[in-house]
């Protein structure tokens, strides 16, 4: 304390950095987040110190148990990723078609029904907050396991956010053209077609890819669930304790997606 | 009058075209692989989608067995945001010192630091999570590790992108000053970032409650079991009152995130 003190006074010859309410705020903010911290370590049982002693174990058993992969295991990891990656296509694809429309809704400069729009903001809200996975399971409770449930689930999962970052794209966008082609005696679709589209091409052809990015990774866990995919043998060997071919499943996940981050990325970085 | 003048487009050069044909045979390519391996096979179920949405939606409120059971999901509910806040923090701390390693105008092996981060970044979370419940365990000891280390990708890399935006000028006058390194770091630096890293912080425990729900699929806490097990026993009754809490607490939290973060930036 009293060094916060002298800080502030400026008989001191120092001039205050921080003005002192600030100073009381900040103090209050820490002692919510430090007490936030222990309450949820006592919950979790997870104290700082067997976090830090817990680090060595889990390094000795990725070495011992992880190492070495299974290599005779690629071709069967092979085929399961090429499903998971169609599944993140097509379910990619399947989103990009429909939340355009849905996006143009959702977007306060087009949709002028400020009911309506609202109630476009709030499902697609709802759709947001369901997990992947939990969408996973109603839906193969809907179709059935395999790979279709998977797209689903995908398709709705990536609908929320396409629909909300291209929304909010064309929320965005400059204004003038939408009233010069208005002017011109356009209707909406046209308004759509000629001044709004041109606009917001890159942004959505960008936000497909990183939704296709996005989906890559979050179809690795729909298997668990029996929605198709690479979960479907990672849970097996995981229950099995296989652990070299669980090693090898990861590793080539890890690649998979790298890949296909690093091709996306390049792409996007030349889009914009 | 003058002649009418049409005005043209103007035309694409040769690049454009090989570029748009050599992307659709790609693309075709790929959909026709995607579209012919792929099992697209409906397998039904022997349950309508009204009477699934009714088992889900409405029947828990006039449940009692599932009534029964909401003072147990509330506390499951409880154990995962205290996972995803575990976790949070963890990887808020750590991810400062990989942000500064990949930040471009502080470190000089800039990339080795991008790299490791893009690298944890490409590892499904889910991942983590085996990997720590095979090491550690299960329970939510697990998930919080799981988070706490998948959070230092995405959290590092905003870091870093914050510490290269910040204004060096201030630096350089705290260096003219006489300030120390030390000193140049905590009056120059940290007040340039601490609201930008605060709200990353906070919205990346948003992203952490949907994933610790997720995580306790593989045994890493939460929520997650029992609504697994309750789904694999089709007890969609059950299944729906969870759901229903995690759509409630998760916009409950967004919410006030959200607000939080609008104040601090």
């Amino acid at each position: 304390m009293s060094k916060q003190k002298n800080k502030t006074s400026v008989d001191n010859g120092n001039i205050a950095v921080f003005h002192s309410k600030t100073k009381v705020t900040i103090t209050y903010i820490l002692i919510i987040v430090i007490g936030l911290y222990i309450a949820s370590a006592f919950y979790t049982e997870a104290y700082p110190n067997l976090i830090i002693a817990g680090m060595p174990v889990v390094i000795d058993f990725v070495i011992y148990d992880f190492f070495p992969p299974n290599l005779k295991y690629i071709s069967t990891v092979m085929k399961a990723l090429i499903e998971t990656w169609n599944m993140a296509l097509l379910s990619t694809t399947l989103s990009v078609i429909f939340a355009l429309p849905i996006s143009f809704l959702a977007a306060a400069n087009i949709n002028k029904n400020k009911v309506f729009y609202q109630i476009v903001r709030f499902i697609l809200n709802i759709i947001r907050t369901i997990p992947e996975l939990i969408l996973a399971v109603l839906l193969v409770a809907f179709m059935g396991i395999g790979v279709i449930s998977g797209i689903g689930a995908l398709f709705i999962f990536s609908l929320g956010i396409l629909a909300k970052l291209i929304s909010e794209t064309i929320e965005a966008i400059d204004p003038n053209p939408l009233e010069a082609i208005r002017a011109t005696g356009a209707n909406t679709i046209q308004v759509i077609r000629y001044a709004v589209i041109p606009q917001i091409l890159p942004q959505y052809t960008s936000y497909a890819l990183y939704v296709l990015e996005i989906n890559v990774r979050a179809s690795v866990i729909l298997g668990f669930v029996g929605a198709g995919g690479i979960g479907i043998i990672l849970k097996q060997q995981t229950s099995l304790f296989n652990y070299g071919n669980v090693s090898t499943i990861i590793l080539m996940t890890f690649i998979a997606v790298t890949i296909i981050d690093f091709v996306s990325s390049r792409v996007r970085e030349r889009l914009l | 009058m003058t002649k009418n003048t049409i005005i043209q487009k103007p035309k694409k050069d040769r690049m454009f075209w090989i570029r748009t044909t050599i992307s659709a045979v790609i693309l075709i390519f790929l959909y026709y692989i995607a579209l012919t391996t792929t099992d697209l096979t409906y397998r039904g179920s022997t349950l309508s989608p009204g009477a699934l949405l009714q088992r889900l939606f409405w029947n828990p409120f006039f449940d009692d067995a599932v009534l029964e059971k909401v003072p147990e999901y509330i506390a499951y509910m409880i154990e995962t945001l205290a996972i995803a806040y575990g976790g949070a923090v963890i990887g808020a701390i750590l991810a400062i010192p990989f942000g500064f390693l990949a930040a471009s105008n502080i470190s000089k092996f800039s990339y080795i630091g991008k790299w490791i981060l893009n690298a944890i970044r490409a590892f499904p979370e889910v991942m983590f999570a085996i990997i720590f419940v095979a090491a550690v365990g299960m329970g939510p000891f697990a998930g919080v590790l799981a988070i706490g280390i998948n959070s230092i990708g995405m959290l590092g890399k905003l870091y870093s992108e914050v510490i290269e935006s910040i204004d060096m000028s201030v630096l350089e006058s705290f260096k003219a000053n006489g300030a120390g390194r030390l000193q140049t770091i905590w009056y120059g630096v940290i007040p340039q970032i601490i609201p930008e890293f605060a709200s990353y912080a906070i919205y990346r425990y948003e992203i952490d409650v949907r994933s610790s729900t997720v995580l306790g699929v593989v045994g890493a806490g939460g929520i997650g079991t029992p609504l697994i097990i309750a789904a694999m026993q089709r007890s969609w009754e059950r299944v729906g009152m969870m759901l229903m809490i995690i759509i409630v607490v998760v916009s409950v939290i967004d919410f006030i995130s959200s607000r939080i973060r609008r104040r601090l930036v």
